[in-house]
């Protein structure tokens, strides 16, 4: 027992990822994968920590599935982890996992971005359960989600399948009290060959098919006698409600006097024991996060309910919400709202101060004719004020395919366009490098932004092979950038390596590469400001004798700078122009340089931190 | 449900607001007392609206205060204050700190500040009390004290004694950072002498 590992029985006081973090140890599992994805990043962060477990961060959620399910075939218990977009990526493989089953347990967490904290759309997956054939749990809280992690790998080896444990933001990202239970241990026997299980031609797969519906049938009767699945009593038999996940936790805020059907393993869905709960109550709704899943297959019983016909289909279904709309249900008046909000500006999220990539978006800004396909990272702020420098941001790595797209599929309106793909180090190498390989192949005319900040920026600066640590920060070999975009076919004199905040050299490389008639690509090589290898020079100050309010380092967009004055000149050609006068949080700058080269008035000079000034 | 003591902590990413949620969290668990307390991680830390919503009670549920559920906001910016105010619950009280921080949309002429939030929230009827936390901090020789002197002033206004709050904070720097201890107790109770007019406990 590791003597700063807190021992079963202890209080603690752990965020959902924490608790099922926790739980995977203590279930005595051996190897566990990942790709960083909000919000389920933290899961691997701390498994990282725990002794006697191998921890990985992949490159993509596929390939974390499938280093999780080889560890089972060797008879280890395994986990990986995803947000519900990575669900996406690892799919090809669950589909046949699900034919072939496991023999240690195999968990996979998905977490939902229920409410679209930090991602593209909301997605349930909830879904993979049904399409895959797999058992679904969903914990309501961060003990219930210790708890059924270390269920899951029990059903799993029970029934020989992997299982489905299904988080949401509000699960991930709430702290509760968690009690930790014992830690058991389990050693796998090994992999022994068996080429009609692990051998997925069409011959064998036939053959587990009915297995895989067995297996389905033995799971529906298990759901229907599971003690994760329980009626909590209420007078109130007005209505009765089906939940599961944090919205069981929300109806029974807003009910508490509701009969409340709460379901923790919900696929394949209890649905006799929900028939003999809907003859108990008036009405029935199903409060699901966030598409009718369950509803449809109650429905499909034969069992009357309400659902998505009174509640809202996307987003988190708090105590607000459903008061509302059980009010609406029952023909009630809605309680009015206490206050009225009070109107301000809105603060979306910013790169931060002295970002590498301001340089690249003030400078994609000030070149004419292009249209910059962009990609999942930081850097899709891009797409934001000042610089409005990115035009599309799908999934991740398409940028390089869409820029592949755009070019080859020019329609009258865009001329000579110039396509620029945007996209980060991790996302290259998650799913971006094989569009490279496709842009050369078919010879598209396309120039490649590769951002390299040697970090997963966005969900905090975790490591990837282009960092040179592993997951625990020790040291692991390091890609190197130019040579694999020349591996894959790119004209060594096409690749550029370019320090972004150089401002005058990138804005020329950018020129001239895209003029080029050929795939080419500029790497940016300076490390996010985020991660101990990026280094801060003295800070910069506005010398306000000196400046003439032309704005221009207000285009930067790096949140040190904001506009104290702002005016109004006619120049001697009669035409208006704004003024605006700035200054700099010298405490925050970390002095990059970038709005120093943009001012041509030498008004940005070296700040002397006063006598009065405190260090902070 | 009435027994459950919500504190909603608003600011932006990198002010520290999780960690002043943390802390009463902390305290809340060492009276025995459940507690839930939701995060914020991904995108929005990135200079953006952050907040934490801290539940504690015998037992609590949902992790979310409702609007019009608050009995504490404590804004660690005025126009945050101002953004969140509505989640108070009649008789809430709000502790703002007049710090104005301006997003980039408002450097752009985009969208303006307004001319002065604490008076905004009053005049929408908030028992609100504004002070320049910074002002203290800085005073005390640390402008990172800003957290400290913010739970010290809303520590009268818990349904425990300030003290219970106070040693949560000693606690934490003892362990970590010693030398910060006496600086941190001065910053609290320095924030102590902010109490918001007329208020009381919200026990």
């Amino acid at each position: 027992m590791n003597a700063s590992l807190p021992a079963a029985g202890t209080r603690l006081f752990l965020s959902g990822n924490d608790a099922v973090a926790r739980a995977v140890w203590d279930a005595g599992c051996r190897v566990a994968a990942a790709y960083p994805g909000t919000p389920s990043t933290e899961i691997l962060e701390q498994l990282s920590r725990y002794p006697d477990i191998y921890a990985e961060w992949s490159v993509n959620e596929k390939v974390s599935m499938e280093v999780a399910f080889g560890a089972t075939l060797a008879g280890s218990r395994a986990f990986c982890a995803m947000k519900h977009v990575g669900m996406n990526v690892a799919s090809d493989a669950l589909m046949t996992i699900t034919l072939t089953g496991c023999i240690g347990g195999l968990v996979i967490a998905i977490a939902d971005d229920v409410g679209f904290s930090s991602s593209q759309n909301e997605q349930d997956s909830r879904y993979w359960g049904r399409f895959a054939h797999l058992p679904v749990l969903e914990p309501a809280d961060a003990q219930e989600a210790y708890e059924m992690a270390r269920t899951a790998f029990d059903i799993s080896e029970r029934f020989q399948t992997p299982v489905i444990l299904r988080l949401t933001t509000r699960i991930c990202h709430v702290k509760g009290l968690v009690t930790p239970r014992e830690r058991e241990t389990h050693t796998g026997a090994g992999f022994e060959k068996n080429t009609a299980r692990w051998v997925m031609v069409p011959a064998h797969a036939k053959q587990r098919l009915p297995l895989q519906l067995e297996r389905e049938a033995a799971l529906r009767d298990f759901a229907g006698e599971s003690a994760l699945n329980v009626i909590l009593e209420g007078n109130d038999k007005r209505v009765g409600f089906v939940a599961s996940g944090p919205a069981a936790m929300h109806v029974r805020e807003a009910f508490p006097d509701a009969p409340l059907f709460k379901l923790g393993l919900s696929c394949p869905a209890p649905l006799e024991p929900i028939r003999a709960f809907a003859a108990m109550v008036e009405k029935l709704v199903v409060v699901e996060e966030t598409e009718p899943l369950l509803e449809s297959e109650i429905k499909a019983a034969g069992i009357a309910t309400h659902g998505k016909d009174v509640l809202p289909r996307m987003g988190e279904l708090t105590p607000p919400v459903l008061r509302e709309a059980v009010a609406r249900l029952l023909g009630e008046k809605a309680p009015p709202a206490v206050r009225i909000p009070l109107r301000v500006f809105p603060r979306p999220p910013t790169m931060c101060v002295a970002c590498p990539h301001l340089g690249v978006y003030f400078t994609l800004s000030q070149v004419r004719n292009l249209s910059i396909s962009g990609d999942i990272g930081c850097y899709t702020l891009g797409a934001g004020q000042p610089w409005n420098a990115l035009d599309t941001c799908i999934s991740m790595g398409a940028s390089i395919p869409m820029a592949i797209g755009l070019d080859k599929g020019r329609g009258e309106g865009d001329g000579n366009k110039r396509i620029v793909a945007v996209i980060g180090d991790s996302t290259f190498m998650h799913m971006g490098m094989q569009g490279l390989l496709d842009a050369v192949y078919n010879r598209a005319n396309i120039t490649v932004l590769l951002l390299d900040n040697r970090t997963v920026g966005m969900t905090g600066g975790q490591d990837n092979p282009g960092s040179g640590r592993d997951i625990h920060g020790d040291g692991a070999p390091r890609i190197d950038f130019a040579k694999l975009c020349e591996a894959l076919g790119v004209n060594p004199e096409r690749i550029r390596m370019v320090d972004p905040y150089e401002l005058p050299t990138l804005f020329r490389a950018v020129r001239e590469e895209v003029k080029a008639e050929e795939p080419s690509v500029i790497i940016t090589n300076q490390p996010c400001v985020l991660i101990p290898e990026y280094k801060r020079s003295a800070a910069l100050c506005v010398d306000e004798e000196k400046c003439t309010g032309c704005g221009n380092c207000v285009d930067v967009g790096c949140p040190a700078i904001s506009v104290i004055r702002r005016g109004k000149e006619v120049k001697p050609s009669g035409r208006e122009v704004e003024l605006a006068w700035t200054r700099i949080e010298s405490v925050a700058c970390t002095g990059c340089n970038l709005c120093l080269r943009t001012c041509g008035a030498e008004a940005i000079v070296p700040w002397q931190r006063s006598n009065t000034e405190v260090p902070a | 449900m009435s027994e459950v003591t919500n504190i909603l902590v608003v600011g932006i990413g990198g002010q520290g607001v999780m960690t002043a949620a943390e802390i009463l969290a902390e305290a809340a668990i060492g009276l025995g007392l459940d507690v839930k307390k939701t995060e914020v991680a991904g995108m929005s830390q990135r200079g953006g609206v952050v907040s934490s919503h801290v539940r504690f009670g015998k037992r609590v549920l949902s992790p979310e205060i409702a609007p019009g559920e608050a009995n504490v906001l404590v804004a660690f910016e005025a126009a945050e204050g101002m953004r969140w105010s509505n989640y108070l619950k009649p008789g809430g009280i709000a502790m703002v700190n007049t710090l104005r921080l301006a997003p980039p949309v408002v450097s752009l002429g985009l969208f303006d500040y307004p001319e002065d939030p604490v008076a905004e929230m009053r005049a929408a009827g908030v028992n609100v009390h504004g002070f320049d936390a910074g002002a203290i901090a800085r005073e005390l020789g640390d402008l990172r004290l800003v957290n400290t002197v913010m739970l010290g002033a809303i520590a009268d206004h818990l349904p425990f004694p300030a003290d219970t709050l106070k040693r949560c904070i000693v606690d934490r720097f003892r362990i970590r950072k010693p030398q910060l201890v006496e600086k941190n107790e001065r910053a609290f109770e320095a924030g102590r002498q902010e109490r918001v007019p007329g208020a009381v406990s919200v026990a």
